[in-house]
């Protein structure tokens, strides 16, 4: 067995972009995502791959689009205000059907915002940030273990289904400590050879990747095609993390580091005999809308508790199509949902948590 | 009966879409012929621009992308630090390299990217239709100067390689013009020399060719040529700048 080491975050998702094959890194910096690109600088050499600062994450989104047409699993790291930069290339990679990994350690916004944990690129991640009809794959790690194996799975889906996969992190994920274990294996996928790639047309006839389609009908075909790809995807990829499915009578559903505090409320509540669940949406895209359907009929609410003004809970919302309420709590600028806001909103939803008897 | 003259080996057998009297064609051309004379089909990958020669991969046999208005530079650093040992040249129009992608290309010259970059300088943007570009003369008409470019407004033409010819990272900066034979010889010969720099991995080479757009100079195709070679390299002297 691996033994386990103490990582922050955005290490454990570097070392995992190593093993996973990785070989190509370009990005800017910005906090609160730093230890990516500081660790990389010096493992990806090790590793025998390229390492870059970039003049902008405009260049390094860019950087990583010229790598991964060649073959080479290539990924790119920032935090709120450079993703939006990225946009435009993730759009490209998108049209391009490329493979990329692209790291997003949310940060306050918007505009400059602040460098505390956030959760609001929710939407610019699920709903297609840049311009078009496209989507990204979307993964939501809640640990420093799961940015290390989820890094892995990210760039296995990224090459299986030829397009961007956004790891959408926050400051908190990004920077605590925790022991982490380097089990997995490069999957099968990370040796495959890839017969669309440019590397000079020897022995082969000269290819040609690029995005401009000028007739309607093959670029609405070629959009066609895209989305079939995501139908499969929203078929085959979805993950989520369910506790207490059977018998919950309220859910709280939370992503990345809300779902930790919502979590230990649900423990505590369980404690004192309350029906209460949570789901836990690993893809943000596609959204695990087969486990609401599920519980829909048995759950009597939902809670969404994000660190944004609400923005996973229109998903929540589109997923069981409104057949329950679906309450929400928010916090934002850097603040964490802590234990009693939640359980004082579940007691404002239901008089849930009976807290007089609580303090006894 | 020897053959003097035929189709390079790189070009594709195709009409271009290009205007009559365009430039495009011809620096396409030239690029196809030292592809052919270096041998350096099979390891090539190009890079299209976003502007009128977009589709340049229509006409070029071999390996070839397309990159996002100005990105080509960076696109091209990443095709090139994971193949080293391939041969990597983008193409841009002085919209794409001057102005949206002034950064990439100053940054690309700038680590002394191992990459070849053909500049075409037409002095507009052709594709949208002739708006000001910054190369644009003082006083050219363009869609975006009805009454000319006024420096008070708009600034100064953009000397690209005047002013990538401080920055140590660059092998080889050289203008050159399209404007009559001799001239496209001489573009040949720094075209060349641009590819085998990269081959023997001296750094970053850029060729800036002044290339006509009759469409959107207002001019014949035979006036355009005779604008270039008398008016515009006034402004941009051809020769070696590094
Ligand atoms: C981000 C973005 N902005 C604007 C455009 C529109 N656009 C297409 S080509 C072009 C200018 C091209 O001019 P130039 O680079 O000089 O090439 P030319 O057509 O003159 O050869 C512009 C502004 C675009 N495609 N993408
Ligand atoms: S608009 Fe100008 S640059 Fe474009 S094809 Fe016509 S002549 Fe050439
Ligand atoms: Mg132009």
């Amino acid at each position: 067995m691996a033994k386990k080491v103490l990582m922050c975050g955005n290490e454990a998702l570097a070392e995992a972009a190593i093993i996973a094959g990785c070989r190509f890194y370009a990005g800017y910096p910005i906090t609160p995502q730093n230890e990516i690109p500081a660790y990389m600088s010096k493992r990806m050499l090790e590793a025998g791959g390229v390492f870059l600062q970039s003049e902008s994450e405009l260049a390094a989104i860019n950087m990583v689009f010229g790598s991964s047409l060649t073959g080479a699993r290539a990924m790119t790291s920032s935090s709120s205000p450079g993703i939006s930069l990225k946009q435009e290339g993730i759009s490209y990679l998108a049209a391009c059907e490329l493979p990329a990994v692209i790291v997003n350690i949310m940060r306050g916004g918007p505009g400059l915002g602040n460098i505390a944990p956030s959760q609001s690129d929710y939407f610019q991640a699920v709903k297609g940030g840049g311009h078009g009809d496209y989507h990204q794959i979307v993964i939501a790690p809640a640990s420093v273990q799961e940015m290390a194996d989820l890094t892995m799975l990210s760039f296995d889906l990224a090459d299986k289904y030829r397009m961007p996969v956004m790891i959408l992190g926050d400051g908190i994920l990004g920077q605590m400590m925790e022991p982490v274990e380097f089990s997995l294996q490069p999957s099968a996928f990370s040796l495959q050879p890839k017969d669309w790639i440019l590397d000079g047309c020897k022995g082969r006839k000269p290819r040609v990747i690029k995005s401009l389609i000028l007739n309607e009908t093959e670029l609405e075909n070629f959009n066609l095609k895209l989305q079939k790809r995501y139908r499969e995807i929203k078929d085959k990829e979805q993950r989520c993390e369910v506790l207490y499915g059977e018998d919950s009578e309220i859910m709280l559903v939370a992503y990345g580091t809300t779902s930790r505090v919502a979590r230990s409320v649900v423990e505590k509540l369980r404690k004192i005999g309350k029906k209460i669940g949570i789901i836990r949406p690993i893809t943000l895209w596609p959204f695990p809308e087969r486990t609401f359907k599920k519980l829909e009929k048995s759950v009597k609410s939902f809670l969404v508790v994000e660190m944004s003004c609400g923005q996973m809970i229109e998903d929540v919302k589109l997923a069981i199509d409104c057949a329950k309420p679906v309450h929400f709590y928010g916090r934002t600028g850097g603040k964490i949902p802590d234990e009693d806001e939640i359980i004082k909103e579940l007691d404002a939803i239901s008089g849930f948590s009976d807290r007089r008897s609580d303090r006894g | 009966m020897d053959k003097i003259f035929e189709k390079p080996e790189s070009i594709r057998d195709k009409e271009t879409h290009y205007c009559p009297g365009c430039g495009h064609g011809i620096v396409h051309r030239v690029i196809c012929e030292v592809v052919d004379d270096l041998g350096i089909r099979e390891k090539l990958i190009g890079i299209a621009p976003v502007g009128c020669a977009v589709i340049a991969y229509d006409y070029w046999d071999f390996d070839v992308t397309e990159a996002a208005h100005g990105r080509v530079p960076a696109v091209a650093t990443g095709i090139k630090r994971s193949l080293p040992d391939r041969i990597v040249f983008g193409y841009q129009g002085d919209g794409d390299l001057g102005a949206i992608g002034t950064a990439e290309i100053i940054h690309a010259a700038n680590r002394g990217e191992n990459i070849t970059i053909i500049f075409v300088n037409n002095t507009v943007y052709g594709m949208t239709g002739g708006q000001m570009a910054p190369t644009t003369l003082i006083k050219q008409k363009t869609a975006t100067t009805p009454s000319g470019r006024e420096q008070k407004t708009h600034g100064f033409p953009l000397k690209v390689c005047e002013l990538l010819s401080v920055l140590p990272g660059v092998a080889y900066a050289e203008r050159v013009s399209v404007h009559n034979p001799q001239n496209v010889l001489k573009a040949k010969k720094a075209i060349k020399k641009a590819f085998e720099n990269q081959i023997k991995g001296l750094g970053f080479s850029i060729v800036e060719v002044l290339s006509p757009c009759p469409t959107y100079l207002g001019l014949s195709s035979k006036d355009a040529v005779k604008w270039v070679g008398e008016e515009l390299v006034k402004e941009y002297p051809l020769g070696v700048f590094r």
